[in-house]
């Protein structure tokens, strides 16, 4: 091999540089075309849009053909009916904001239990082999099991509704912020304490950062195990003392045998849920993924 | 295999980083693997000192030691710096940060003001012909320009002099970092480092598979043996012309293999 031939001299530093220059420009990537957000959005609520139509004409069509008595399956346009009549008498108010504080309180009471819980199994060996798998056996464990020692232990009130929806969502944080954590890649670690990173400066700035991504779908599902124990617990702990929240509505509905009110309950139960997913997290998610230039993650 | 030390070059009276016997084993007992044995090496002020040997010879678990990253088994190291610049084989930026804000990372953790922060960052790109884009992300950054983000990055993190380091030379550790690139990024990136050492008069330790690399960079390539690593051979390579060098990177190449060969039976 002819050295001569292999080695490239740099004339001057003005020549080296207008050759990194075009590598800068030839190399960088190409940021990908995006199309106008009218028809992003139109291509991202059409699909679910033309899906609930073709559920309510199939549950139309089954109503129609009588296959079930009323009282058990009932007219899509009764279950409107009662929610146009929630609506209008501004029930529907109540219904909400009883339930979604609710909710609300407990998942960030969650949170401040959860985060320092997954900080200490995920960086302390004795923690991790003996509470990890508490709390990932905690996650499967419906907590709708806790509702009646709540009940016994605190009586109807709001602590042991507090305490069914924490035992939802503080195992499924503290369990995405551990596996946030432990797929942070190695180097990253590493190249903090090169910097100069110390234990906390580690953590502030470099491990917390690097687990966003996992941390955000154990939020997303800590977010659903709470509104779910929250209506297991509405539903069973029901009490004039309590207000009146979506579960209990469900299960009025449910004492007085009107099959339009527990559909409606159902749906309006589903539509926060899925609404609070939708305008929350999945937004938070896909910033934070697209600034990563993780966009094949973004939904 | 008899290890030639040819030229001893007679150590300046201060030195950026000194090695005294330094052994690194790994594991216990039978498992037990010597990355390092009775290592010497000196690498005196502004001196660009190359390290070149086979994989796994130890070159990394090298630099971990003058890093601070792992501790000796025997030995000892004497650091004359302030703390040492690392830049790795990858870049690994924070992806979550941008270009200038990687920079500032390591002076943020230092706890220096944000109009400070922000200064030497725009200067660091600067010295790294990134002005300019320090608002992007790492992903809509090419990887030779990553790879100079990391080393302003990493030049970043000696550049706070006001703890124990404070007035005293500066050193880059640099672990195969162009070793990712295409040929010709790397044979660019190789003039930008020679210019940013001038510009810098940082000391650079600098670790390569890659024996042309490392002549055309080092004023001296060290040659590690490899289970275990020991300095089997120094070369100064210090200004040499068109025809020297390739003599010299013929004779590298040479003891190079004569080395792994020796791990042939
Ligand atoms: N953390 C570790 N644990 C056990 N063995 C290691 C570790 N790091 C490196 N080694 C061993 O030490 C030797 C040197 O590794 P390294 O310094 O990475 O080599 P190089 O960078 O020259 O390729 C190798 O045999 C490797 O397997
Ligand atoms: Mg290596």
């Amino acid at each position: 091999m002819p050295p001569e031939a292999t080695r490239v001299h740099p004339v001057d530093d003005r020549d080296a540089g207008s050759v990194e220059a075009g590598l800068d420009a030839l190399d960088t990537p190409v940021t990908a075309y995006r199309e106008s957000p009218v028809r992003r959005i139109a291509a991202r609520a059409l699909p679910p849009i033309g899906a609930i139509a073709v559920f309510v004409l199939i549950w139309q069509v089954l109503w129609a053909a009588a296959f079930w008595p009323e009282f058990k399956l009932p007219a899509p346009v009764a279950v409107w009916d009662q929610i146009w009549q929630l609506v209008v008498s501004g029930e529907i108010l109540e219904l909400f904001w009883t339930s979604v504080h609710r909710a609300v309180i407990g998942f960030a009471i969650s949170l401040l239990i959860a985060v320092p819980l997954g900080l200490a199994i995920a960086n302390i060996t004795v923690v991790r082999r003996g509470v990890g798998p508490l709390v990932s056996g905690l996650q499967s464990l419906p907590s709708v099991a806790w509702v009646p020692a709540a009940i016994l232990w605190f009586g109807l009130n709001d602590r042991a509704i507090y305490w069914v929806v924490l035992l939802g969502a503080v195992p499924s944080i503290a369990n995405g912020l551990v596996s946030g954590l432990d797929q942070v890649p190695p180097i990253l670690p590493r190249v903090g304490q090169a910097l100069g990173a110390g234990r906390w400066s580690g953590i502030r700035y470099i491990l917390l950062p690097a687990a966003l991504p996992g941390f955000l779908g154990g939020l997303k599902q800590g977010w659903a195990f709470s509104w779910r124990s929250l209506m297991a617990a509405e539903l069973i702990a029901t009490s004039p003392d309590l207000g009146e929240g979506l579960g209990q509505y469900l299960h009025n509905g449910m004492s007085l045998s009107d099959i339009s009110m527990v559909f409606a309950g159902i749906l309006l139960i589903f539509v926060v849920g899925v609404g609070i997913e939708l305008l929350v997290f999945r937004p938070l998610e896909n910033s934070v993924l697209r600034a990563r230039g993780l966009t094949q993650g973004v939904r | 295999m008899t290890a030639t030390i040819e030229t001893r070059t007679v150590a300046p009276p201060v030195t950026t980083v000194r090695f005294h016997q330094v052994g690194k084993t790994f594991g216990q007992s039978t498992k037990a693997v010597v990355a390092l044995d009775q290592v010497d090496l000196a690498v005196g002020p502004g001196e660009f000192v190359c390290l070149v040997g086979a994989s796994g010879c130890g070159k990394t678990t090298l630099l971990n030691l003058v890093a601070g990253l792992d501790q000796p088994t025997s030995g000892r190291i004497e650091l004359n710096s302030s703390r040492p610049a690392v830049v790795f084989q990858e870049a690994a930026l924070m992806p979550w940060l941008t270009a200038a804000g990687n920079v500032e990372l390591p002076l943020r953790m230092a706890g220096v003001g944000k109009a400070a922060r922000r200064a030497t960052a725009a200067e660091l790109l600067e010295l790294v012909r990134l002005a300019g884009l320090g608002d992007k992300r790492p992903h809509e950054l090419s990887g030779g320009m990553r790879q100079r983000v990391a080393l302003a990055r990493a030049l970043a993190s000696t550049t706070d002099h006001t703890g124990a380091g404070a007035g005293k030379p500066s050193l880059l550790l640099m672990d195969e970092p162009f070793s990712a690139l295409d040929a010709i990024t790397r044979d660019v990136l190789q003039g930008e480092l020679l210019r940013i050492w001038r510009a810098t008069g940082t000391a650079i330790l600098f670790v390569t598979h890659d024996v042309r690399e490392a002549v055309r960079l080092g004023q001296r390539v060290v040659l590690l043996s490899s289970r275990p690593g020991r300095v089997v051979r120094e070369w100064n390579v210090d200004g040499l012309t068109d025809g020297a060098e390739a003599a010299a990177v013929d004779e590298v190449n040479a003891a190079l293999r004569t080395v792994i060969s020796s791990h042939a039976a």
